[in-house]
């Protein structure tokens, strides 16, 4: 589409009809869920705008609210196109300053499938609000300004986004129209965010040379400007990005409440956060350890058979066992990990950041308990490299911190499921939300035994230690056994190495 | 409720019909994740329940997310004295039939003063009935959480809103200290006086909500099916003729046409559209190629731009 045909496209739709036209009825994809993305980079890089843009040229903008673009474009640009950033600018402040402050949430779809699309702040005082924008995204389009470059913002965004596990990325390298749409500086530019991609782990990567502005490879090609590029427009890669896989891990179900409605009926109500369940499966919970047999799965519209990751159900199990809010329901053969001691990756989110040796509320799933945040490791942004360094993790740092707890948690590693791997902690004194983490392992708690105290370290097949664990005797006192999995030759070598000590 | 709960009890044929689409499925266990984990995490929850589409699903949704069990908390109408009759008449009809506890509340001032969406203008209107009005029934019953059918689609200051939201004592909304909001973490945690409002169905089109309609066959007030019905056009909006409290303006005429309403509040202040869709496939058909938002409708939010983030600082839903 040309400038002056969307220009006329804008004057012909300020009018106030309100008959419908006659036009075939689109029909949105259903057959998934909504893929989920955000728009992340550094300040002014057109964040706002491309999404605009998007809702745009999608036809997602209504007669009236494009009316009130028009309205409230104001002055506008050189090109004579509404500022396409106030239809995600929705608050005062925001418009006021021309800049995102919060996170913006839009829906929209194409005919091959529906978005929802999270359009996050730039500016660095606001990077909480782009973590919460990334907490749940499937894919993270990355702007960078073609004449700035990557700015140590922009390796922010991109590192927040990887950490918290995004695994798709479209770097859009956007005003391109500002720099005379120079191929050689696309291919800087990307060259440059394939460097710091790889320092991530990040291998999923669409670099595109972008007007936001003008609608240049977002919905309709950018060929008329820049001939030489010929892969696809953005849509076209959110069309076939891939949802996050539900989780291949065993079950879990975080209770989040116990249902009573009659004397001897007792259901535990969450949502499946991993693998699945069926009536006969044995389940573990935790931390108790205690065993019981799944009888019937329940939900309002019938008795079902199995549920999946995702589902929000009501179990019931085969017998009377202490079950209460905060504790988890597991398979029996898959558990996660049971402890006082984890080493986690977080983000610090406000001001006073994370004080070491201060005392936290930590909620995951719906488990709320005590923990002790101690901060070991801090990312350099410019280096990309981690820093041994104790002490405050300031606001907006990414750091590793040492987790204890007074009571037993229960988690899964982030990287094998993002739901019970996942935490927020919560300043006792404001109440507010200061950190999100991402569990990374469980630190031994061997340390903390007396050390006269006699101890079996036995090497076995994994499938038999396997068969061991999902005994009862073992589930029961799972917090007490440390545990490691390795080859065969690596097991060897810690044998050799003990038997050298003694 | 039966001291067994059989399978074959638990079984509702009823519902048991065509299977939601993933997308549907999706939002529907978020929802309902929402509803247990505000009912487990708060002492005293409250749900608002304005009678429209909206309310219509998140009741539904409450519903489900508590069976076997009863809905754990009441239902609040902060009613204007203004609503449609309709809306009245099938409100007093679903609290029976779902064996819900419910509170109505009218603000008393409004009442006392006399305070009409004629004459005090919709903003000053809306402003003591609705946000005075849910302020004064939240204070009376010590509500700590308030379930509200807000969705992100609606409005571009809604669209910045968190499922957790959190206000002061005095009812207010801070959009530019809002709490960070990560994965399906909520942060429930407040001190006295505080509260939240939590927003299940925040990630729905109003596309969506019909669809749901559809597939779990949720009644609705009839006033969303197009019918034939008196319509006087005022401020280019189209608002129903049929409460004797509606008095004509020189040049004003009662017209009659086939009409219904794409949102319901208050009626002089809600306006209907042209249309003949009698029933629900129709009204989705519709909806799909409409070029116009569900708001425009609303007078409310058409007094000025940045009007409904103003409301809701104040305390507005
Ligand atoms: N020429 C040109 N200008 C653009 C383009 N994209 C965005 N802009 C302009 O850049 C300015 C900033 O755009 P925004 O969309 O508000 O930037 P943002 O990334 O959302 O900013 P924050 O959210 O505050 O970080 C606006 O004036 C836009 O009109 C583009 O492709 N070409
Ligand atoms: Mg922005």
């Amino acid at each position: 589409m040309t400038v002056s045909a969307i220009a006329q496209a804008v004057e012909a739709t300020t009018g106030t009809v309100t008959a419908f036209p006659a036009a075939e009825t689109p029909r949105l994809p259903r057959d998934t869920r909504p893929l989920r993305l955000i728009t992340c980079g550094s300040v002014d890089d057109g964040k706002s705008t491309l999404i605009g843009r998007l809702l745009w040229d999608t036809k997602a903008v209504k007669e009236d609210q494009a009316a009130t673009l028009r309205r409230d474009s104001g002055k506008q640009n050189d090109l004579g196109l509404p500022d396409f950033a106030l239809l995600l600018d929705g608050l005062q402040a925001e418009r006021e300053q021309g800049i995102t402050i919060d996170v913006a949430y839009r829906y929209f779809a194409t005919d091959k499938r529906s978005f929802i699309v999270a359009d996050t702040p730039g500016h660095e005082q606001y990077t909480r609000n782009m973590a919460t924008g990334a907490s749940t995204a499937d894919l993270a389009v990355l702007l960078v300004d073609a004449r700035t470059g990557l700015l140590e913002q922009t390796r922010r965004h991109a590192t927040i986004a990887s950490l918290m596990g995004i695994k798709q990325f479209v770097l859009a390298v956007n005003k391109f129209d500002l720099v005379g749409y120079d191929r050689a500086r696309f291919d800087q530019i990307t060259h440059e965010f394939r460097e710091l991609a790889v320092s991530l782990g990040v291998r999923q990567i669409t670099a595109i040379p972008m007007s936001a502005l003008k609608g240049e490879n977002v919905v309709y090609d950018g060929k008329a400007s820049m001939p030489w590029y010929e892969g696809q427009t953005l849509v076209e890669v959110l069309e076939l990005a891939t949802i996050r896989s539900a989780q291949t891990v065993g079950f879990r179900l975080p209770v989040q409440r116990v249902s009573r409605p009659g004397e001897s009926f007792r259901g535990y109500q969450g949502t499946v956060a991993g693998g699945s369940v069926k009536p006969g499966d044995s389940v573990v919970i935790l931390p108790s350890g205690m065993v019981a047999n799944v009888t019937k799965i329940i939900t309002f519209d019938l008795v079902r058979n199995a549920a999946v990751a995702g589902d929000a159900i009501t179990l019931v199990l085969d017998r009377q066992v202490d079950v209460s809010r905060g504790d988890m329901i597991v398979s029996i053969d898959s558990q996660p990990q049971v402890g006082l001691d984890f080493d986690a990756q977080l983000v610090a989110l406000q001001s006073e950041g994370i004080q070491p040796g201060r005392r936290y509320w930590l909620k995951s799933g719906s488990r709320r308990q005590r923990v002790t945040a101690n901060p070991f490791s801090q990312l350099d942004l410019k280096t990309g490299s981690w820093n041994q360094r104790t002490g405050v993790l300031p606001m907006n740092g990414i750091g590793k911190v040492h987790l204890s707890f007074d009571e037993n948690a229960v988690f899964d590693s982030y990287e094998q499921n993002r739901t019970t791997g996942a935490f927020i902690l919560i300043d006792p004194d404001t109440n507010n939300t200061v950190a999100g983490g991402m569990i990374t392992a469980k630190r031994s708690s061997l340390t903390d035994l007396r050390s006269d105290e006699a101890r079996v370290v036995l090497s076995l097949p994994a499938d038999l230690a396997d068969q061991l664990m999902a005994t009862e005797m073992f589930s029961r006192r799972r917090d007490e056994t440390d545990l490691r999995r390795m080859t065969a030759g690596e097991a060897s070598q810690i044998f050799k190495d003990a038997a050298v000590d003694i | 409720m039966p001291s067994t709960l059989p399978e074959t009890e638990l079984h509702n044929p009823q519902t048991a019909k065509t299977p939601l689409d993933p997308h549907l499925k999706a939002l529907e266990n978020e929802a309902i994740h929402i509803f247990r984990e505000v009912a487990a995490e708060f002492e005293k929850p409250v749900m608002l329940y304005s009678v429209g589409k909206d309310s219509s699903v998140l009741l539904h949704l409450a519903r489900k997310a508590f069976y076997p069990g009863r809905v754990p908390f009441p239902l609040l109408h902060v009613n204007t004295g203004w609503k449609f009759a309709e809306m009245i008449a099938f409100r007093n009809d679903i609290v029976k039939k779902y064996d819900l506890d419910f509170i109505e509340h009218i603000n008393p001032r409004g009442k006392a003063e006399n305070v009409t969406p004629f004459t005090h203008g919709s903003a000053l209107f809306t402003d003591i009935m609705k946000t005075e009005g849910l302020r004064q029934a939240l204070d009376a019953g010590g509500f700590d959480a308030a379930f509200g059918g807000a969705r992100r689609d609606e409005e571009a200051s809604r669209a910045k809103e968190r499922i957790y939201s959190f206000r002061t004592p005095e009812h207010r909304w801070d959009p530019r200290a809002q709490r960070p909001e990560l994965w399906n973490i909520y942060n429930g945690m407040i001190r006295k006086g505080e509260s939240v409002r939590a927003f299940p169905l925040s990630n729905w089109t109003e596309v969506d909500i019909w669809r749901y309609i559809q597939v779990e066959d949720i009644p609705l007030v009839p006033l969303y099916y197009a019918k034939e019905r008196p319509y006087v056009e005022r401020d280019g909006m189209m608002i129903l003729a049929e409460d004797p409290r509606l008095e004509l303006l020189p040049g004003e005429t009662v017209q009659h046409g086939s009409i219904r309403f794409r949102t319901l509040g208050d009626f002089p202040l809600t306006g209907a559209i042209p249309s003949q869709a009698t029933n629900l496939e129709e009204v989705i058909a519709e909806l799909e190629i409409a070029t116009v938002s569900e708001r425009q409708g609303r007078a409310i939010d058409r007094d000025q731009s940045g009007s409904m983030e103003k409301k809701k600082r104040e305390g507005y839903f």
